[in-house]
């Protein structure tokens, strides 16, 4: 990743080609990433890219094998955790079965030279801002999971890290118990402006919550950007196919411009895509990409951007918040989908029908195959 | 009476074990305790009631310094086997890596043999010309054997330490095993040292092990009766070995089980006072 103007604002992470392995597996491949001071930072991936190793390395729980990591411009590869300036909430949430709430959320302030007066003033403190006052002397056996995940938050905050670390926090929470915690801890970590880094696989949960991205995939870094970017502008083919959906084209080059690349694609036929739309090195063959909400059944204005595809709809998926739309265009076996917000019955077509339907030249994105 | 059929299946299957329990534990419990309130005239029973057994166990000074010494080597041994096996179990626990199977099977080896055997071994070992002296005197650290090495308490506290030291092992690796790790990164990333992590976390949270492993040794230990005969001398005799001789060589059963009723008492109540202080250590995490 190259340094650009807005990296030059204070990192407080500076993860400089780390790179960790086990047995053979390499988990981190030479990530380099600074994360800025009082942002809320999402580390987004699925499962085994090694965005939890990365988050463990910062907190200090594994070392790199090669790379420096700097936090506060310390570099602290040799520090141990109990040391560095970050705290953690732990994905299991790691309550100790042993102490009540109020010995668990003081737990960090114990090795302090406060009085237990004071601690005893700061855990209330902590415990009515994670909304659970009066919870002092309830036992760790009898918290729900989201009251764990409160003590976890509290526990590790009542010490004022520079970096909060959270490990995929709320998998474990059900989806409107995610939801809200989900809006609680942005509100949390802009109201008390420590830099939040947060490991997760749920796409939703990273956009929503984040100010920037970082997108993960066998241990590389694809992207790092503002959720607006991650999804519009996906740096990488599985950055886009892992962000949202995306209908893939293969296409080959035919020439190329100062503005654009003729490309041809069977299904698409012959278009020119703007170089600001293409990523990647300059290979022979791209994939174009397009949302599926980028289609239109109805031809928009746009002139000679507009294009459109031609199939049968074979599938229709009411998904809630919008409709999927299967559109088998014929060639290769290849589905297109199509994504609508429902707007009453009628409004669009049956399955069966054949259709047009339309996307703008501007809605394509291409990418270079590897 | 009418049973259901599920009724009658439980009693089909409880039935077999609770013949068991009754003839093998309950029967030979209560005779003990009937005996221990009889006289016995050579080979003739009285079964007339008396407390005078019960007087002599627990009011003659041989009985109650047997009773002391057995007390007092019993918790030795059970302090002494749990403070050696503690960092065995840590070890494995923690630094097993994917031997710790294999490290459990060394530490079970000297087992296969029996237990007198291994008791006597004691004997070789600790002997006037054993193993330890010749050592020593090869060494040239002395001239003469020990003789305060073997027939005498701290024989029978050094051999019943080995004896049982697995039997705290095992319970302290499990309590050890079921500690979450991550409880273990929770507390260094809140600040803990390890010196402090072990305080804080891992002693507490291995008290169910610990708790375990001291009954496991202290309730057999006290009525140990081989261990001492083989190694213990006169002076390291125990309370075992006295109801011993009253049964077969004094011809006197009702005395005998007086001591042993006695002995059971003690121990049972030892052991739950020492449960119940430490009850709410033993809550399900």
């Amino acid at each position: 990743m190259k340094a650009t103007n807005e990296d030059l604002v204070h990192a407080i992470v500076s993860l400089n080609n780390i790179k960790k392995s086990f047995n053979d597996i390499v988990a981190v491949n030479d990530v380099s990433v600074q994360i800025r001071e009082g942002e809320f930072f999402s580390l987004l991936g699925p499962s085994g890219c090694g965005k939890t190793t990365l988050l463990r390395i910062i907190a200090g729980f594994e070392s790199p094998e090669t790379g420096d990591i700097l936090i506060n411009d310390k570099l602290v590869n040799s520090t141990p955790p109990n040391i560095r300036p970050t705290n953690m909430v732990f994905q299991n949430y790691a309550i100790f079965p042993h102490l009540n709430v109020q010995e668990n959320v003081g737990y960090g302030l114990q090795n302090t030279k406060l009085t237990s007066k004071s601690i005893k003033n700061k855990v209330d403190e902590i415990l009515d801002m994670v909304g659970l006052g009066g919870f002092n002397f309830r036992s760790s056996s009898a918290l729900s999971g989201g009251q764990k995940q409160r003590v976890a938050l509290a526990r590790a905050l009542i010490l004022k890290p520079r970096v909060l670390l959270l490990d995929e926090p709320l998998s474990a929470l059900d989806k409107n118990l995610r939801e809200q915690m989900q809006f609680e801890l942005r509100q949390l970590q802009k109201s008390i402006g420590i830099t939040f880094i947060l490991v997760t696989h749920d796409q939703t949960e990273a956009l929503t919550m984040s100010d920037r991205i970082g997108v993960m995939f066998d241990g590389i870094v694809d992207q790092v950007a503002t959720p607006e970017d991650i999804y519009t502008k996906p740096a990488t083919k599985r950055v886009a196919s892992f962000i949202g959906n995306m209908n893939f084209f293969r296409s080959n080059i035919l020439s190329s411009t100062a503005e654009s690349v003729r490309v041809e694609s069977d299904l698409l036929g012959v278009l020119d895509i703007d170089k600001v739309n293409i990523f990647g090195g300059s290979k022979a063959k791209v994939s174009i990409g397009i949302r599926p909400e980028k289609f239109k059944f109805k031809k928009p204005n746009g002139g000679k951007k507009v294009k459109s595809l031609a199939g049968k709809l074979i599938q229709k998926t009411f998904l809630g918040e919008n409709l999927l739309f299967s559109l088998d265009v014929g060639k290769k076996a290849n589905k297109v989908y199509i994504s609508l917000t429902p707007s009453g019955e009628g409004a669009y077509p049956k399955v069966g029908e054949n259709v047009t339907v339309y996307y703008s030249l501007n809605d394509l994105l291409a990418y270079f195959e590897v | 009476m009418n049973f259901s059929d599920q009724d009658k299946k439980g009693w089909r299957l409880l039935g077999l074990p609770f013949i068991f329990s009754v003839l093998l534990l309950a029967v030979p419990l209560a005779t003990m305790f009937a005996l221990s309130f009889w006289t016995q005239d050579y080979l003739v029973l009285k079964k007339t009631f008396t407390l005078a057994n019960y007087k002599e166990a627990w009011f003659e000074p041989v009985y109650q310094k047997l009773f002391n010494r057995s007390l007092i080597i019993s918790m030795t041994v059970t302090f002494l086997t749990i403070s050696f096996a503690f960092p065995v179990a840590y070890f494995i626990s923690f630094y097993g890596g994917r031997r710790k199977a294999l490290w459990l099977f060394f530490i079970t080896i000297p087992f296969w043999t029996s237990y007198l055997l291994r008791m006597f071994l004691w004997k070789v070992i600790l002997g006037y010309n054993g193993v330890l002296n010749s050592f020593f005197k090869w060494l040239g650290i002395i001239t003469e054997p020990l003789t305060f090495l073997l027939y005498n308490s701290n024989a029978v506290i050094i051999a019943l330490t080995h004896g049982w030291a697995p039997f705290a092992i095992l319970p302290i690796f499990v309590s050890l095993e079921k500690i979450d790790r991550s409880l273990l990164e929770a507390s260094k990333d809140l600040g803990d040292s390890s010196f402090q992590q072990f305080f804080r976390i891992i002693l507490p949270l291995s008290i169910p092990g610990l708790i375990g492993a001291t009954l496991i040794i202290f309730i057999p230990t006290i009525g140990d009766y081989i261990t001492p005969k083989l190694v213990g001398g006169p002076d390291g005799l125990m309370i075992a070995n006295m109801i011993q001789v009253q049964f077969s060589k004094a011809n006197n059963a009702p005395l005998s089980a007086a001591l042993s009723v006695s002995s059971l008492l003690i121990v049972g109540l030892i052991s739950i006072i020492f449960v119940f202080l430490n009850k709410k250590h033993l809550r399900t995490f």
